[in-house]
């Protein structure tokens, strides 16, 4: 039962990993870049959330609509002032500018809301479930967690492979060039998927902070680190591979901790990607492309 | 219908296209030949603007083009089916045929797909597959569908016949003619100098970037130095 109620909250931690290696993959995917400011988008979205519940009194619900709000016009923003300008520069250039977004979030955020950290209220008001006889009791938090990573899922892959935007966003990723000869524009495309992916950056920074509630500028690094971790294990540029590279790593990770040491458990998570990259360089369901002459 | 005037293209320090000038008028199939580096796709990806002239300019229905993006350029029904196919290889063949249609209404096209599975019924039978799993005649034949999915009124045209058995040039070349007969534009690029000149209007001869000769495609067909170079004769 124990070992029930570990899968679970590593499924839990897993489903926030997915969320954000979304962002991650998708934005690589298609602007080919690695945004390592993704991870501070996260905990804006905390503070946002944390700024509607308890200094304008609002909803848990209406908190997180206006974190995804707050976040999308950030990603937006970061997108068009920092990135976009690097549309043709190398990618070491991008990659360097993505890293100093990241410091500027950071250190914006202790500006405006110190380093002290806040004590972050759940925004799941339901109770838990106990299951068993009170043998496995699993949080109102994990479940919400899980049940939203599971709609964010469907949603995208709906989004992906359904609309007109999404098959746009599949052919931008796939030729850039070709993509600008049927009439795609390649700069609004990427707009979208970074507005996308800041938006689930918000719900990822929302859950994770109900679930460990400390809140400080920091919050979002190592989480987004962790679901850089997760893209690459399951194929960077890969939706399912982003969801399974996260709900894989979460559980590893919780499982490491319950079983063999606390102190080890990161290192035990960046020992298995290293070595599926061993096995399989292209991620657990990384593509090669076959091209026909 | 075209206007292209002395565009100079540079990649890097080299001067890929030199001072070329051509034209294409409405209704006519004119074709750029020329060995492989003559600079042929260079001047379909400027026209397409992939490519930015650092001189000249380029007209369109008496609009310049020149300092348009790509995108905007495809609505003004300018169409460029890439060489080497290019297809979206890890999309369905129906999803690359909805993309060649991009720029349109999505209940308008749906006549115009059940015209591209008419022409080529292996591709209704595989609509659901992958790209990347078509063999690479099929790829072709897909490759001009999604071309005439935009409904262009000037297409261009990279190298059809790159690659395909010979039954298969000759079905793409029929296609062309057609499509041609039905009120579409083309400007085609091809090394297979003969096919492109039995099809065409007018042609254009490219040697490194430059416009060597030009005339009408029975000028083009006798022209003594032309049958050394590209004609096998």
């Amino acid at each position: 039962m124990t070992f029930l109620s570990y899968l679970i909250s590593g499924i839990s931690l897993g489903s926030i990993y997915a969320i954000i290696a979304l962002g991650y993959t998708m934005v690589y995917g298609i602007a080919k870049m690695l945004n390592f400011a993704h991870g501070d988008v996260i905990m804006v979205g905390g503070y946002m959330s944390f700024m509607a519940t308890t200094h304008f009194g609002w909803s848990p619900f209406s908190s997180v609509l206006f974190a995804m709000g707050v976040c999308t016009v950030l990603g937006i923003l970061i997108e068009q002032l920092a990135y976009k300008p690097l549309r043709s520069a190398p990618s070491l250039a991008v990659l360097i500018t993505a890293i100093g977004v990241s410091y500027f979030l950071q250190n914006a955020a202790l500006l405006i809301w110190t380093p002290n950290p806040k004590s972050f209220s759940s925004v799941v008001p339901f109770d838990s479930l106990r299951l068993f006889d009170g043998q496995l009791i699993i949080s109102g938090t994990t479940i919400v967690t899980i049940v939203a990573c599971a709609i964010i899922i469907v949603t995208l892959n709906t989004i992906v492979n359904k609309t007109k935007i999404g098959k746009a966003m599949r052919a931008v990723s796939e030729d850039k060039d070709v993509a600008q000869l049927m009439g795609i524009s390649v700069n609004k495309t990427i707009s979208v998927t970074f507005a996308i992916g800041s938006a689930l950056a918000a719900v990822a920074g929302v859950l994770l902070c109900s679930a460990y509630p400390i809140l400080m500028p920091t919050t979002g690094a190592m989480p987004g680190i962790k679901a850089f971790t997760a893209a690459v294990f399951g194929g960077i540029g890969s939706i399912p591979g982003a969801f399974l590279g996260g709900i894989l790593l979460g559980i590893i990770e919780i499982l490491g901790k319950a079983y063999i040491s606390t102190q080890l458990s990161d290192a035990i998570v960046f020992a298995v990607l290293i070595i599926i990259l061993l096995v399989k360089p292209t991620g657990l369901l990384g593509k090669k492309v076959l091209v026909k002459v | 219908m075209l206007k292209v005037n002395s565009i100079h293209v540079f990649y890097g320090n080299i001067h890929a296209i030199k001072d070329v000038s051509f034209y294409v008028n409405e209704g006519e199939i004119v074709t750029l030949i020329g060995a492989n580096g003559a600079g042929k796709s260079t001047i379909l990806k400027t026209i397409s603007g992939l490519i930015r002239p650092a001189v000249g300019t380029i007209e369109f229905l008496g609009e310049s083009i020149v300092n348009l993006s790509p995108h905007k350029i495809v609505r003004k029904r300018l169409a460029h089916c890439p060489e080497g196919r290019r297809l979206f290889l890890q999309m369905s063949v129906k999803e690359n045929l909805e993309m060649g249609a991009y720029t349109r209404d999505e209940n308008d096209i749906e006549a115009d797909m059940a015209d591209v599975y008419q022409r080529f019924p292996i591709l209704e039978e595989r609509r659901n597959q992958l790209a990347a799993s078509l063999s690479g005649g099929e790829q072709q034949m897909l490759a001009m569908g999604r071309a005439m999915m935009a409904k262009p009124s000037l297409l261009m045209l990279d190298e059809p016949s790159m690659g395909l058995a010979p039954i298969l040039v000759e079905q793409i070349f029929d296609l062309i003619v057609e499509l041609n007969e039905a009120g579409t534009t083309i400007l085609l690029v091809e090394q297979n100098a003969q096919m492109a000149l039995s099809i065409a209007d007018r042609g254009y001869v490219l040697e490194t970037g430059s416009i060597v000769t030009t005339g009408s495609c029975a000028d083009l067909l006798n022209d003594e130095r032309l049958k050394k170079a590209y004609l096998g004769g």
